[in-house]
């Protein structure tokens, strides 16, 4: 656990953090940088949105698996880190 | 009968046989006829012996039946089973003789053949057939004739010979007149097994019968045939073949059920003169039985001739498809209200908790955080996704060239109406309406003057004029004021609300609501000639209803209680809140301004409440009833109310403390968080306003009344800039005196002379509500809010006094400032800071006035208005109207950087004055020092350890704190 604590703060310290969101494959959020309603709206959409693509991956290959998902907005991006049992969703706001 | 059964059995034990044989087995035929004969019996011959040949064993008479019974004939036949040891048959024949033969013996001849007509087959005629005879004719029963084949053909001549032979014992005997008869050559001999008919064999007499027992008819066994093929057919659908037409009558019945006309048509042709028709009739009664004819009667009679009956009747039929109407509908329900919600599902922190320190969550995180940490490390490296063309293109600018910084002019009006020279005090721009703006102008005199021509000054009215751009000759409306206006203000809430400030200190309310569609037309005007000045003047004059009208106020203060000098500023408070006459803000119900607040030369701070006070007096309310007769009709009647008793609401004396004299305000600035109001809005409401057709400002609350709510953690404090170029900070909430227990006003929080004039600028950056640009004297200065160690910038001294200024409403790090020598400086903050990087000439007299508006995302204009009564509209160049890309941050980052420079500038100050009282007391020490050597130099060594004791008690104790330092300078004086 300390561990987990000491790479999250690393990332939090990355410039133009925004936010650092942990969920589990149901889309539940587990851990969390931001206030409730923001991490609750990112973790679902974001969730719904991966196992998109995951399919969407393994459609067009079997063998294949999405392994990193960046997502540039106008205001910020939006990376996720998928992996078997959980989603690391991280906020970054690359011009701050 | 019973008779003849017993007789029979008699018989039979005659003969020797079988005497216990039972009736049962005896079979007796009985075959009546009409004839009244005695029954004989005879025996064959062949049957009962082969010893009594050739004559009849015995003959017996079966026994005289009674005279009226009817003879029988009798046939007894038995058949029995072989019993010992040989097996025969015998019958016994009852034979009655033939009618017609009388007594005759010859039986045989008159034997009368019977057949079978009572059971309908007259041409059979049933005999048996002994066995010798079926030998003889080669019939034997289930030898020669079966039950396949029960019939045997015999020559007629065999049986004629058979007659020969055998005489009447023949067994054809009965049948021999049939036989005689008989038109063929062999006859049909049937075995009736079954005794159908009686008797063991029948012959059939005629020749019809014998074909149809031969050849059955064969209908029956074609529809046996057909029933067993179609049972196993398989329906093949074969296409009708159409065959010529060929005719079996029907035309002819068509034919018939035609109809046609008969008879020949007769026409009849009435005729009547014409002037005959529709001449005037006229009717009257009469008696019936008077006039010859005048009545006949017809009676209802059947007509014997026309007497039809149906007879035959025609029904037609036709076969056509059957039709069914059918219909569905979906069944209507009552529609019902139902919702639902869901909320996300959650961990609960321990869930959490244990899923954190679960391996796989930490491997996971392990994995993943890696990745991660270089994508976010790229993007802070460079943005990889940067349009470089497009940021080319931003630099460049688009249409306009960047150099084209000079401001253009677009349009001025000047009002060559006046006779008296006036200047411009106060610009606005009509806050929803393209092209419209407002000026206030005033008498361009000294007080002296003014107070000498005073009287003159009273003909002339004082206006604010609203000039349209469509209109550059005539002002669309002045609104009159008692006296010259120095400052107004449009309401935020209706932009039909000017609310103005009197140089004799009284505030002046206009309402024109009633000329708004009137300023708007024009505004439709002005939208369809885009450059109206190119119009011709003789195009413009005779539209007279351009004329201007004058609009009198409708409110102005009560000059008793209001200010007693001229009102340099006047300010909406916004619609967000309201104060009482503590100075405590509380939350605004009506949801419109509806205060405002002005400072004036009397080092007053009013603040006024335009709602009806609750507490009037009945005598001021009857005074304002005459009142009411007083003012003409063409004022609205919005604040009549207000009308010369209008009261400020507070009142902020601005002291300077220990000193009677105040400070007397030129310009306030109230923090304007909470205006977040966009035009937008502003118009949407004055829209709203309008639909509803109520102005909100008709029918005000009273105000103060009910319960508010207050708003506590709102910013009481205010900027004021003074006369004598002070930059103030106070709070106009009141506190009382803790000793009079009157209400005072509050200390200032903090005060800065940094102007070396009268402050005529003070307002809040349209981007940061915390910085203020001050302009005041000959130079500027901006400062944050909160940070009172002094400006953040303050400009050096420029060659010409500055007269006014605004900050850029698009641009943050941009602000005019108009000069007393008709020139404009422009700052850009990012590119200077020092000193303005733009200097344009624009008239050449003071500017006394500058207004920005942005009237369009292209187009943004400047109205600067100047001292000889001429607003000038300039067009402002793209490069100062439009912001480059993060002007805001970096802006914002200037500013915090000046912060920490004030900052760090009060840290160095504190650290100088140290460094400064430990110079001076080196140079003490040193001086000291010089004195005493020179005075003895022979004490000098004596009083230098003593000295080094004094010092280092003194520093001690000044270390201490216990001694100060001036005492040790007149302790050093005294030695």
């Amino acid at each position: 656990m300390a561990e987990v604590e000491e790479t999250l703060k690393q990332l939090q310290s990355q410039k133009g953090m925004q936010g650092i969101i942990l969920v589990n494959t149901e889309g539940i959020p587990l851990k969390s940088t931001t206030d409730d309603p923001t991490t609750t709206q990112y973790a679902n959409l974001m969730h719904n949105f991966i196992l998109k693509a995951q399919s969407t991956m393994r459609e067009i290959d079997p063998q294949n698996d999405i392994t990193f998902l960046r997502i540039r907005s106008k205001k910020n991006e939006i990376m996720v880190a998928p992996d078997k049992d959980y989603f690391l969703i991280v906020i970054q706001n690359p011009t701050e | 009968m019973a008779s003849v059964g017993t007789h029979c059995r008699r018989l039979c034990r005659d003969l020797g046989f079988l005497p216990s044989l039972p009736p049962a087995l005896l079979r007796l035929t009985i075959a009546t006829s009409s004839s009244g004969r005695k029954p004989s019996l005879h025996r064959s011959q062949e049957d009962f012996g082969a010893s009594d040949s050739s004559s009849p064993a015995w003959s017996h008479r079966v026994g005289p039946g009674s005279p009226g019974q009817a003879p029988l004939l009798l046939y007894l036949q038995q058949r029995l089973p072989p019993v010992g040891p040989a097996a025969f048959t015998f019958v016994i024949n009852v034979v009655t003789p033939a009618p017609g033969h009388g007594g005759k013996d010859e039986v045989n001849e008159e034997v009368e053949p019977v057949n079978m007509e009572v059971m309908g087959h007259p041409e059979i005629y049933p005999l048996v057939l002994t066995t010798k005879t079926q030998e003889i004719f080669n019939c034997r029963v289930d030898e020669d004739v079966t039950d396949d084949q029960p019939y045997k053909l015999i020559k007629k001549e065999d049986i004629f010979e058979d007659f020969k032979n055998r005489g009447a014992i023949s067994d054809f005997h009965p049948v021999k007149k049939v036989i005689q008869e008989y038109p063929g050559d062999e006859i049909l001999l049937v075995y009736d097994k079954d005794f159908k008919y009686g008797l063991n064999f029948y012959v059939i007499g005629t020749e019809e019968g014998k074909e149809n027992y031969l050849n059955p008819p064969e209908v029956l066994e074609d529809q046996e045939e057909y029933k067993e093929y179609s049972s196993e057919e398989v329906y093949i659908y074969k296409a009708p073949v159409s065959k010529p037409w060929i005719s079996l009558g029907s035309e002819k019945e068509i034919e018939e059920e035609s109809v046609n006309e008969a008879t020949k048509q007769t026409t009849y042709m009435i005729s009547r003169k014409r002037r005959k028709f529709g001449a005037p009739i006229k009717f009257s009664d009469h008696n019936a039985s008077s006039i010859k004819d005048a009545y006949i009667e017809c009676t209802a009679y059947p007509d014997k001739n026309f007497t039809l009956q149906q007879v035959e009747k025609d029904v037609g039929m036709q076969v056509i498809p059957q039709i069914k109407d059918r219909g569905t509908q979906t069944r209507w329900t009552y529609p019902k209200n139902a919702t639902t919600q869901y909320y996300p599902r959650e961990f609960s922190e321990e869930e959490k908790e244990a899923v954190g320190q679960s391996k796989p969550f930490a491997d996971f995180f392990d994995n993943v955080s890696v990745g991660v940490e270089i994508a976010l490390q790229q993007n802070e490296i460079m943005n990889t996704f940067i349009d470089d063309w497009k940021c080319l293109a931003e630099e460049e600018g688009t249409f306009v060239d960047k150099t084209d910084t000079q401001l253009k002019e677009y349009q001025s009006f000047t009002d060559l109406h006046s006779p008296m020279e006036k200047m411009i005090t106060c610009v606005a721009w009509h806050p929803t309406i393209y092209g419209l703006i407002a000026v206030s102008v005033a008498v361009r005199l000294s007080f002296e003057d003014r107070v000498l021509n005073s009287g003159k000054l009273l003909l002339q009215p004082s206006l604010i004029l609203l000039w349209s751009f469509s209109d550059p000759i005539h002002p669309q409306l002045m609104l009159e004021g008692p006296d010259d206006i120095f400052c107004f203000q449009f309401c935020p809430s209706d932009p039909n609300i000017i609310a103005g400030g009197c140089i004799n200190g009284q505030i002046v309310m206009w309402d024109i609501t009633a000329h708004a569609d009137r300023i708007e037309n024009i505004k439709s005007g002005g939208g369809r000639s885009k450059k109206p000045i190119l119009k011709p003047m003789f195009l413009l004059e005779p539209d007279s209803n351009k004329e201007a009208t004058y609009i009198r106020h409708c409110a102005v203060s009560s000059i008793e209680n209001g200010h007693r000098k001229v009102i340099t500023d006047i300010h909406w408070l916004a619609d967000t809140f309201e104060i009482n006459r503590m100075g405590a803000v509380f939350e605004n119900r009506n949801g419109i301004c509806c205060q405002l607040v002005t400072c004036s030369a009397d080092c007053t701070v009013c603040f006024w409440d335009i709602r009806p006070q609750k507490a009037l007096l009945p005598q001021t309310a009857e005074k304002k009833k005459e009142e009411v007769i007083e003012i003409p009709f063409d004022v609205p009647s919005t604040f009549l109310h207000l009308d010369l008793s209008w009261k400020p609401l507070a009142k902020v004396r601005l002291s300077k403390g220990e000193t009677s004299v105040d400070h007397c305000p030129t310009k306030i600035s109230l923090n304007e968080s909470h205006i977040s109001q966009t035009p937008d809005h502003m118009v949407a409401q004055d829209r709203a306003g309008k639909m509803e057709e109520i102005n909100p400002y008709q029918n005000l609350e009273g105000g103060m009344a009910g319960h508010l709510k207050p708003i506590d953690e709102f910013c009481t404090k205010f900027f004021v800039g003074t006369e004598e170029g002070e930059v103030i900070y106070t709070d106009w909430k009141l506190e009382r005196d803790p000793e009079t227990g009157r209400l005072m006003s509050k200390k200032p929080v903090s005060m800065h002379t940094v102007h070396d004039g009268a402050v005529h600028t003070i307002q809040r950056s349209p981007f940061y509500n915390d910085i203020i640009l001050t302009i005041g004297g000959w130079n500027v200065a901006i400062w944050k809010e909160n940070v009172m160690t002094g400006p953040l910038l303050q400009s050096c001294c420029a060659p010409k006094r500055y007269t006014s200024g605004h900050w850029s409403l698009t641009r943050p790090a941009v602000f005019y400032v108009g000069r007393e020598d008709g020139y404009i400086d422009i700052w850009d903050l990012l590119e200077k800071t020092h000193e303005p990087s733009l200097s344009q000439n624009i008239c050449i007299t003071m500017i006394t006035g500058i207004k920005p508006w942005p009237s369009s995302s292209k187009q943004q204009l400047l109205a600067i208005a100047d001292h000889f009564g001429t607003l000038h509209i300039l067009e402002i160049p793209w490069t100062l109207s439009h912001p480059s890309s993060n002007e805001v941050s970096s802006v914002q980052y200037y500013f915090q950087r000046e912060v920490k420079h004030l900052e760090y500038v009060a840290q160095r100050k504190v650290i100088r004055d140290k460094e400064i009282k430990q110079i001076n007391m080196e140079k003490e020490r040193k001086r000291s020092k010089t004195y005493q050597k020179s005075k003895e130099q022979i004490e000098a060594g004596l009083k230098l350890d003593y000295e080094q004791y004094l010092d280092l008690e003194k520093t001690t104790l000044i270390s201490l704190g216990l001694l100060k330092i001036s005492e040790r300078r007149s302790f050093i004086d005294m030695l």
